[in-house]
């Protein structure tokens, strides 16, 4: 009733099964994706027709609308769909190599290392350069935590085990700096580092989709090559190690590119919880664990997560906007405890 | 997994060496900081109390902070290593059970609903009705469904819960920013500011937590094994499971209550004390109490001088003393 489809290509580079279930699904969350986007370009503090939206997508000119919709409205939601994406697959990838339920992107020190550079620059630099840097300054800054958390747990080979450990040490540490550097800061910075920490992406113009485009170009397609890989490293170490797997290049090649989509997301848009822990695990209640279907659908759900925890943001308090962090959980929490209550399937 | 030390005679010196540290590090933290006073003076202010300045600062501050960091470490750490044992999750800790973001929540709620400061009496039943309520949710949720009670449901139930909690709490403060200053203490967590009475209205929560937990070294390391093999043998693990998380809860419940959330001595000192003493409970769970309490008081001490004459909240300095230390337990150990 489930059928498997085996895709591979001719040199076996890529290879994955998907089921008729995993395609339906990928199917309809695209189509949510895609109405989602549309209604979010929509609503605002200034409301406008759907038919004009699609209007001026598909390259209509409008006297009023075209401004606010190519350049305040669109990099919002492009943004939206890439970084929920991103940090939605850097947990999946995550997940599949550390094969612990409970690790999310900022086990890897990632959005520790991001937080301390950016809130250094905020409180230490004092307005002396432009906050256009922030972005390259946390992406910095996250990734050289995790390989200092990468070499710290390096011992003729890196066990998950190990590595999930010295993280948990490394961003306790990290966000211990960041509230001391918060803390002996001027006051009125606190508030706007407190929003950063939160995560938003309010205000972010389309230079901000350059920034994270190419990580997105580059690592998504890679991740989704590496998605066979994954499924092997599932089954432990030593039976991926018996089929042949060469367990230790592959753990530091999908780490890298779990650190480099979570890295690129908090840069642009800062610590935007939930995403990464728990979409993946929605992902999974839906299609089940094999990850040639999972890592697009975790990609999809995590991109509906943030558009949808923006809008609200944008709407909900208006004309007060609320960081899109606050509301990602606060929409995922109560569907994943609802997915979790109904408990269709075991795996976990 | 081999301990380092296997020998009870070594285990019991070093225990005793470790209450030795905790009290010398306790009387340490009550006579250091910006004023420092001597034994004598220490002695005077308990015995003979005057009402000068440096008895009321060493009776109203400092002999309640060096005993809060105590009674406060040493009830993570536990709380900590249960976590670990029930869920079978290395990475578990009380604020998994969302202790720690629901209690923090139900107080930035009652600062944002009431608009006005409430005295800490009042607070800290809040903070501690916060901590019950969203453990019961996250239990009763972690356990229904079709295959009932299941670690991993129960920890992933936990996460999302804690994630919604602290979402809802930075939503409200960033929506007044009056209840900002009130409310950062509790995102950080400290153990100054707070009284003796204080201490005394939750200690009895906290006693009656550590009393159970002195009956449950048998069944602890019984669980430890497994949930199967542990009903196989006989034991009632429904049970056992419904004990730990009530300690749990009390331990970890009350400590938020009195000293916001202290995150890493949960799950940092329980994985010190395995590595040095081994997985019996019976000594795990003493060795996790008196580890705890050392590393809070020293960590509160360490903080007074790292940016004088701020204090720095405590949790900041529990993670900057505890990481070295975890990274090198790490590497010792072979895992897998």
């Amino acid at each position: 009733m489930n059928k498997q489809i085996t895709v591979r290509s001719t040199k076996s580079v890529f290879s994955t099964q998907l089921s008729s279930k995993g395609i339906r699904v990928i199917a309809l969350l695209m189509m949510l994706v895609a109405i989602t986007s549309v209604v979010s370009i929509s609503i605002g503090s200034m409301q406008i027709p759907l038919r004009d939206v699609i209007a001026v997508l598909f390259g209509a000119h409008h006297d009023m609308y075209s401004i606010i919709i190519l350049d305040l409205r669109l990099p919002r939601t492009l943004l939206a769909i890439m970084i929920g994406a991103a940090l939605a697959v850097s947990g999946t990838l995550l997940q599949g190599v550390i094969r612990n339920p409970l690790a999310s992107p900022e086990l890897t020190g990632v959005t520790g290392g991001a937080s301390v550079a950016a809130v250094a620059f905020m409180t230490l630099g004092s307005g002396q350069w432009s906050i256009h840097w922030i972005p390259l300054i946390a992406i910095i800054g996250g990734m050289i935590i995790a390989m200092l958390n990468y070499i710290c747990a390096w011992k003729g080979g890196v066990s998950p085990y190990r590595l999930v450990l010295i993280g948990i040490g490394f961003s306790t540490a990290m966000s211990a700096l960041t509230t001391f550097l918060l803390i002996s800061g001027p006051a009125f910075l606190a508030s706007q580092v407190l929003g950063w920490m939160t995560g938003t992406i309010y205000g972010l113009s389309m230079d901000y989709v350059w920034v994270i485009l190419p990580w997105f170009c580059i690592f998504m397609p890679l991740s989704l090559l590496l998605a066979r890989v994954l499924n092997v490293h599932l089954l432990g170490d030593s039976v991926a190690c018996g089929v042949g797997n060469t367990v230790q290049r592959h753990r530091l090649l999908l780490l890298f590119i779990s650190v480099a989509l979570s890295g690129a997301a908090v840069g642009v848009a800062g610590g935007i919880s939930f995403i990464g822990l728990m979409a993946p695990h929605i992902a999974r209640k839906l299609v089940g664990p094999l990850h040639g279907v999972l890592i697009p659908v975790s990609a999809l759900i995590g991109a509906l997560l943030l558009l949808v925890a923006d809008m609200a943001g944008r709407t909900v308090f208006s004309p007060t906007e609320i960081p899109a962090g606050v509301f990602t959980a606060a929409i995922g929490a109560p569907f994943f405890l609802l997915l979790l209550y109904k408990g269709r399937s075991s795996t976990a | 997994m081999v301990s380092l030390i296997q020998k009870s005679s070594l285990k019991l010196l070093l225990l005793g060496f470790g209450i030795v540290a905790l009290l010398s590090s306790m009387l340490a933290s009550m006579l250091l900081g910006i004023h420092i006073f001597d034994v004598h003076t220490l002695w005077l202010s308990i015995t003979q109390f005057n009402g000068s300045q440096e008895h009321l600062v060493l009776r109203g501050v400092r002999i309640p902070a060096a005993c809060i960091a105590a009674v406060v470490g040493a009830n993570l750490a536990i709380a900590g290593a249960l976590m670990q044992t029930l869920t079978k999750n290395p990475l578990a800790s009380p604020s998994v059970f969302g202790i720690n973001a629901g209690a923090v929540m139900f107080i930035v709620l009652s600062l944002s609903v009431f608009k006005v400061d409430l005295p800490f009496e009042q607070m800290i039943y809040i903070a501690f009705a916060g901590a019950a309520i969203t453990a019961v949710m996250v239990i009763t949720l972690g356990s229904a469904g079709k295959e009932g009670f299941m670690p991993v449901k129960l920890t992933l139930a936990g996460a999302a819960i804690a994630a919604f909690a602290s979402s809802v709490t930075s939503g409200l403060m960033l929506l007044n920013n009056d209840s900002l200053t009130e409310a950062l203490f509790w995102l950080v967590g400290a153990v100054y500011g707070r009284e003796m009475s204080e201490l005394l209205t939750v200690l009895p929560y906290m006693l009656v937590g550590w009393i159970i937990v002195a009956f449950m070294f048998r069944p602890l390391n019984v669980m430890a094994i497994g949930d199967d093999v542990a009903k196989g043998l006989g034991q009632r693990t429904m049970l056992t499971k419904i004990a730990i998380m009530v300690v749990v809860i009390l331990l970890a419940g009350s400590s938020v209550a009195l000293a916001g959330p202290i995150a890493f001595i949960g799950i940092i000192v329980p994985h010190i004390c395995r590595y040095l003493i081994g997985n019996d409970h019976k000594w795990l769970i003493p060795f996790c109490a008196v580890a705890g309490a050392l590393l809070l008081v020293s960590a509160d001490t360490a903080a007074r001088f790292l940016l004088m004459p701020k204090e720095v909240p405590v949790g900041v300095t529990t993670a900057l003393l505890g990481v070295p230390f975890l990274i090198v337990i790490a590497r010792r150990r072979t895992y897998e």
